[in-house]
């Protein structure tokens, strides 16, 4: 995992690395404190026999001054570059997994699930620049102020320095403990504060299930229940952690009061200064909150890990649909054939959702296709501009197989206007633009006109510069639809996919649509999903499916007469119609 | 999305505290406790500094010299030192631990309360505030308030302590040393204002960027499968990196401010340290004060110990005022207005008595009534039909802009209603008013003869089946969510209502059948089968009046028509309401309605309103578009 998110470190690599180096520099300076201080006390102070030397508190005294400006300027520099640091490596790792995910395929984004993807790009990452700059200051820091203090402290008196290393291994082994019994909860807390969210996520969603079912009560328990359990986990784990605190008193209390007896005697036998008793009692201090800080970053990091796995596992994606090494970069004409082709969402050949089809398409044909709720509709045409791979057998388009093709020309040349579509927010102009950037504003008209959306665009205040929402909430459901249409038009396809993408539009613009397609875009295969059978009926083919399977093919008179499933939905929706219509 | 406390300014700080400490009310004692814990650990902690001097001057430097040391007052001091300390240790891990709890508790009880009394508002707020917003108050307020009164809290109560009482203890010392931190503590507070009102515009600039670029991610990843369609991956990249850019250096401004913040305190107070020694040391060379070498040993850590709590404290107060923000926030959500509910009229399981009157009964029968109890004393039954009358009803969302007029409609007990119209013609606004989800501005509306204002609100609802127009399935299993409607229902009445809404047979082929857990809003369903499983949800509460908005609009009209007999079966002796865009759904209505810009303007059966050749007619015979 660590490696795997270390990539994303590139050109911030100096000021990652000149975080430490400036952090160390700094403690050196903080160490060297002490020492000097405790010259300055025993020459200067009591120097001259116990009068003071001035000059020489003068001459020490500078230099501390120096000393100490020199480490609060290390210190700053430091935690400049580890700004720099950080947030540089937060904005690429958001980089890499966006870009990752614009690799993705259909079923990467399936496996993943959106919201849960949204997460990690945002709160995740947020999580691990923390960490990563508490690694690169105060992971650094704390060890190396413990290495150096030790060191001075050794320096100036040896046999006292002995007693705080025994305390080393007692703190140690006693945050161990606190830790490795704190982690798992914590752990387990965020995971539990992940479905309470999801809770209140639902309930301002669906508060209007909420209400007409008046389920307000079994809500608000289901939440008690999730809150109770954090309370309690969250008061163990901090129970626990609390524990920290007097752990290391206790040790700095008791290094002082056992400096204290041993150096009181040392003093008044010779063997040592005041000075060199304060220094000590200085780097007591030092050695011991290093200790503490290393046992709060390691919580700190520990705490995060979660959240790096989680970016690793999006950076570590296989992606399932890759370009082979030669691929075409012609697609001639809008032919397609299904040649037993079997596909499952799973890969489990057991789940199959569709099995065996074998169909032909010639170009330019117009295709419809209806079935039932469930029936694999969407799922057939979504093999075509290979947004999933089939499990078994082949699809060819203009005479070659679709995995041949480079995707990005197989998808210019295979537009498809998806059941749950999306406008993105920004000018209408904007939107169609997707279809092709380069398009000129006639362009954009005619694609309009074509899918009917010219009309209303036109009865809008800024007409093609009318901004849409977020979500496109400020059109109507029809003419979004138009609108997507007219998006996969802009690109020029030789193969139309519409995924009941009008079932908000009346069957009047239904029409206007289809003969439209029929007049201005004859070499054009279109393929239309639609419940209505109305908008297939006069297609030059209409496929029935139920169940994943091909059910009939024909015309609507053929079917009419021979399929019973047809001739059922047509009867459903034409009852009547037909004297009035 | 907006962040908790973003740049924003307290309205009432004072008003936000006075209600926090409320909380406190169940742990007074535990509270006292705390308190006085707090006030030992710090006096501990003073007082180890102190020793050195106590050490120095009256230990050491008396039995300078002397050939045979006596060191038993020592031994006696440190004793009774390690005595003091360690009850100090142990109230700081006393106060921690009971700070735990109630720090826990508190923030339990907010949640809950917040939660609960969400649940209670109006849906006329859910549809004027961002969800998002709403949500951050879960997330990031409540936890920042946690943390504020877990740890700032108590960390700045100690430190004012400590300060406090390192104070006294300087002055004992030395006046002139004291005089002169004081003086230093002035420089390095003027430092850190500095530096945090720096620190304080960036980060506002960070949260806006960071707002920026998040939205910009989640508009994105959830129209991912539009991008791969349209190949606009490349476009896409370019606009997030601009995005993304922009965001990396306000982060970098603003964690620079926040990191230089501590080395330079942290340093200054070492600037502090050498300073007095060197003043100490020349005032004890040149004897202006009485000053001791032990003095000096002492006052070095003491200084320390005064400043390091004023950049504790001056770390913790971004936080302190980050959560106080925040905790204003939550208290606004709760403190709004919940849903009026003035009603009285009761549902309650009836049945007939030997005299063929309508009383009420403990068991659970097939029969529902009305409990009306009146001014005088007297209670009556009504029993539970299911007509509804509409007269003369006004309605706006805005008091000022009026959306329906002179609404009048009767659909007497089993009739099916039906509303055709644009989209914004009001037809969903109707419904809304039958179950109050608002309140009309005008007009009456009865049911079974009793105003709805006078029936509880709850009553109401559980007398109203309604599937609505977006699907909401919650995360749980498919059996979990059919039962939404009906908690205490069978498996056999789970499956019948499945059967009945033709959900049965694809549940089935679920990898888990029933007991497939549905996560998010349904999303490896079909919309479809999303709509089918809600409907499966209405039927199993078994309500008298059943409300369909669109609830078939993504199932294909084969397996909406064999739906629908399964409900005509089920519905028979019921009213129902439907909207519906698909004029094959309303078509066996008993009446229609045709809704234009909040007015009725046609009704009747199908065969009458295509026999008048108004609006109906061109819609059905697709002269006139729906837009």
């Amino acid at each position: 995992m660590i490696r795997m998110l270390a990539k994303s470190i590139r050109e911030y690599k100096m000021a990652s690395i000149l975080t430490p180096i400036f952090v160390v520099l700094e403690v050196v300076m903080e160490v060297l404190l002490p020492f000097l201080m405790a010259n300055l006390i025993d020459y200067g102070v009591s120097g001259n026999g116990g009068k003071g030397d001035m000059d020489y508190i003068v001459k020490t005294g500078l230099m501390l001054v120096a000393v100490a400006f020199a480490a609060l300027i290390f210190g700053a520099l430091s935690g400049k570059f580890a700004a720099q640091a950080s947030a540089g490596f937060a904005k690429n790792l958001r980089h890499d997994m966006f870009y990752k995910i614009q690799d993705y395929s259909f079923s990467n984004i399936d496996k993943f699930s959106s919201s849960s993807l949204v997460t990690r790009l945002t709160t995740d990452v947020t999580n691990v620049q923390n960490a990563f700059q508490m690694i690169i200051r105060v992971a650094v820091r704390a060890p190396f102020m413990m290495i150096f203090a030790m060191i001075m402290s050794f320096n100036v008196n040896m046999s006292l320095s002995w007693t705080f290393v025994a305390f080393i291994p007692f703190i140690a082994i006693a945050l161990a403990i606190v830790m490795r019994l704190a982690h798992p909860i914590f752990t387990r807390v965020f995971k539990t504060y992940d479905k309470l969210n999801n809770v209140v996520q639902e309930n301002l969603h669906g508060i209007r299930v909420v209400k007409s079912f008046v389920r307000e009560d079994h809500e608000v328990e289901k939440f008690g229940k999730i809150s109770d359990i954090i309370y309690k986990d969250f008061s163990k784990a901090e129970k626990i952690i609390a524990f920290n605190m007097p752990v290391m008193q206790i040790s700095v209390y008791s290094c002082i009061l056992i400096i204290s007896w041993f150096a009181a005697q040392f003093i008044v036998g010779g063997s040592m200064t005041t000075g060199e008793l304060i220094s000590m009692m200085t780097y007591v201090m030092q050695i011991l909150m290093s200790l503490m800080f290393i046992s709060m970053t390691m919580v700190m990091i520990i705490m995060s890990k979660a959240s790096g796995d989680r970016i690793a596992e999006v950076l570590s994606e296989e992606i399932d649909l890759k370009n082979t090494d030669k691929p075409l970069e012609k697609v001639k004409d809008g032919s397609i054939v299904f040649d037993n082709v079997s596909f499952s969402y799973s890969k489990n050949k057991d789940k199959l959702c569709l099995k065996n089809l074998n169909l032909t398409i010639k170009s330019g044909e117009t295709v419809g296709i209806i079935g039932g709720t469930g029936s694999s509709k969407s799922s057939l045409v979504q093999l075509i501009p290979r947004l999933y791979d089939v499990t078994e057998g082949s699809i060819i388009v203009g005479g070659e197989d679709v995995r041949k093709y480079d995707i990005e020309v197989i998808r210019d040349n295979v537009a498809m206007v998806l059941q749950k579509n999306v406008l993105f927010s920004g000018t209408i102009k904007e939107n169609l633009r997707w279809g092709d950037p380069n398009a000129t504003d006639e362009d954009i008209v005619r694609v309009c006109k074509l899918a009917q959306a010219e009309d209303f665009i036109e009865r809008m205040p800024d007409k093609y510069d009318t901004y849409i929402e977020q979500g496109g909430t400020n059109v109507s459901g029809g003419q979004r639809q138009r609108l997507c249409i007219a998006r996969a038009l802009l690109k020029k396809p030789k193969i139309l996919i519409l995924d009941d993408s009008t079932s908000a539009v009346d069957t009047k613009t239904d029409k206007l649509i289809r003969k439209a397609f029929l007049e201005e875009i004859p070499d054009t295969t279109k393929i239309i999903i639609a419940q209505r059978v109305s908008s297939v009926q006069d297609a030059d083919k209409i496929i029935v499916m139920d169940k994943g399977r091909i059910d009939a093919v024909g015309t609507h008179e053929e079917l009419l007469k021979n399929n019973k499933i047809y001739a059922e939905v047509y009867n459903s929706q034409q009852k009547g119609s037909e004297d009035n219509g | 999305m907006a962040k908790a406390g973003k740049g924003q300014r307290l309205k009432n700080p004072s008003k936000v505290i006075k209600r926090l400490l409320s909380y406190l009310k169940g742990y007074r004692l535990r509270f006292i406790v705390v308190l006085v814990c707090i006030v030992m650990s710090a006096a501990a902690s003073a007082l180890s500094s102190m020793f050195m001097q106590t050490l120095i001057d009256d230990y050491i430097m008396p039995l300078m010299g002397s050939d045979n040391p006596d060191f038993s007052n020592l031994l006696r001091a440190i004793i009774i030192m390690a005595a003091a300390l360690l009850i100090g240790a142990l109230a700081g891990l006393a106060y921690n631990r009971i700070m735990v709890v109630i720090s826990q508790g508190i923030q339990k009880k907010i949640r809950d309360q917040l939660f609960a009394h969400m649940q209670t508002l109006p849906i006329k707020y859910f549809d004027t505030h961002a969800h998002g917003d709403i949500m951050s108050r879960y997330t990031n307020d409540i936890d920042t308030l946690r943390q504020m009164m877990s740890a700032s809290l108590p960390q700045m109560f100690a430190s004012a302590i400590t300060i406090i009482t390192v104070f006294v203890a300087m002055l004992t010392l030395n006046l002139y040393l004291t005089l002169f931190v004081l003086l230093f503590v002035a420089v390095m507070l003027f430092v850190t204002k500095i530096i945090a009102t720096g620190s304080a515009r960036n980060f506002v600039a960070q949260q806006r960027e960071l707002g920026d670029v998040n939205g910009f991610i989640e508009e994105m990843i959830n129209g991912q499968k539009v991008i791969k369609v349209f190949c606009h991956e490349e476009a896409t990249k370019e606009e997030f990196d601009r995005k993304n850019e922009a965001l990396c250096k306000s982060a970098t401004a603003a964690n620079t401010y926040a990191n230089i913040l501590m080395p330079i305190l942290n340093n200054l107070g070492n600037l502090q340290y050498v300073l007095i020694a060197m003043v100490g040391g020349a005032l004890a060379i040149f004897g202006v004060a009485p000053i001791t070498l032990g003095i000096i040993a002492a006052f070095l850590p003491l200084s320390k110990n005064f400043t390091r709590p004023f950049s504790e404290i001056s770390q913790q107060l971004n936080a302190v005022i980050m959560a106080l923000a925040g905790a204003e926030r939550i208290f606004e959500l709760m403190d709004e207005e919940s849903e009026h509910d003035e009603g009285y009229v009761t549902l309650v399981n009836a049945k007939y008595d030997k005299d063929d009157n309508i009383v009420e009964s403990d068991e659970r029968t097939q029969m529902w009534a009305w409990k009306h109890p009146h001014g005088d004393g007297t209670v009556t039954y009504t029993k539970l039909c299911g007509e509804i009358v509409m007269k003369d009803v006004d309605f706006g969302y805005d008091e000022n802009k009026i959306v329906l007029h002179d609404i009048s409609l009767t659909a007497d007990k089993g009739q099916k209603v039906a509303f055709v119209g644009a989209t914004g013609a009001g037809k969903t606004t109707i419904t809304n008013l039958i179950n109050r989800f608002y309140d009309i501005a005008d007009g009456k509306i009865r049911y079974d003869g009793i105003n709805i204002n006078k029936i509880r609100k709850t009553d109401l609802r559980k007398s109203l089946g309604i599937v609505l127009q977006d699907v909401h399935l919650f995360t749980g299993t498919v059996r979990e969510n059919i039962r939404y409607g009906k908690l205490d229902a069978s498996d056999e009445e789970v499956i019948a209502a499945a059967k009945l809404a033709n959900a049965h047979d694809f549940i089935s082929m679920l990898p888990d059948g029933y007991d497939t857990v549905i996560t998010g809003d349904g999303g490896q369903l079909s919309q479809g089968q999303c709509q089918l499983i809600s409907i499966a949800r209405a039927i199993i509460a078994d309500p008298p009046v059943m409300i369909l908005d669109e609830a078939t609009s993504s199932i294909d009209t084969r397996t909406e028509a064999i739906v629908q007999k399964g409900m005509d079966g089920l519905m028979y002796g019921r009213t129902v309401f439907v909207i519906a865009h698909r004029l094959s759904t309303v078509r066996n209505s008993d009446m229609i309605m045709v809704l234009e810009l909040g007015r009725i303007i046609e009704r009747g059966t199908h065969d009458e309103l295509i026999n008048q050749k108004g609006k109906y007619y061109q819609l059905y015979t697709g002269a006139f578009e729906l837009s």
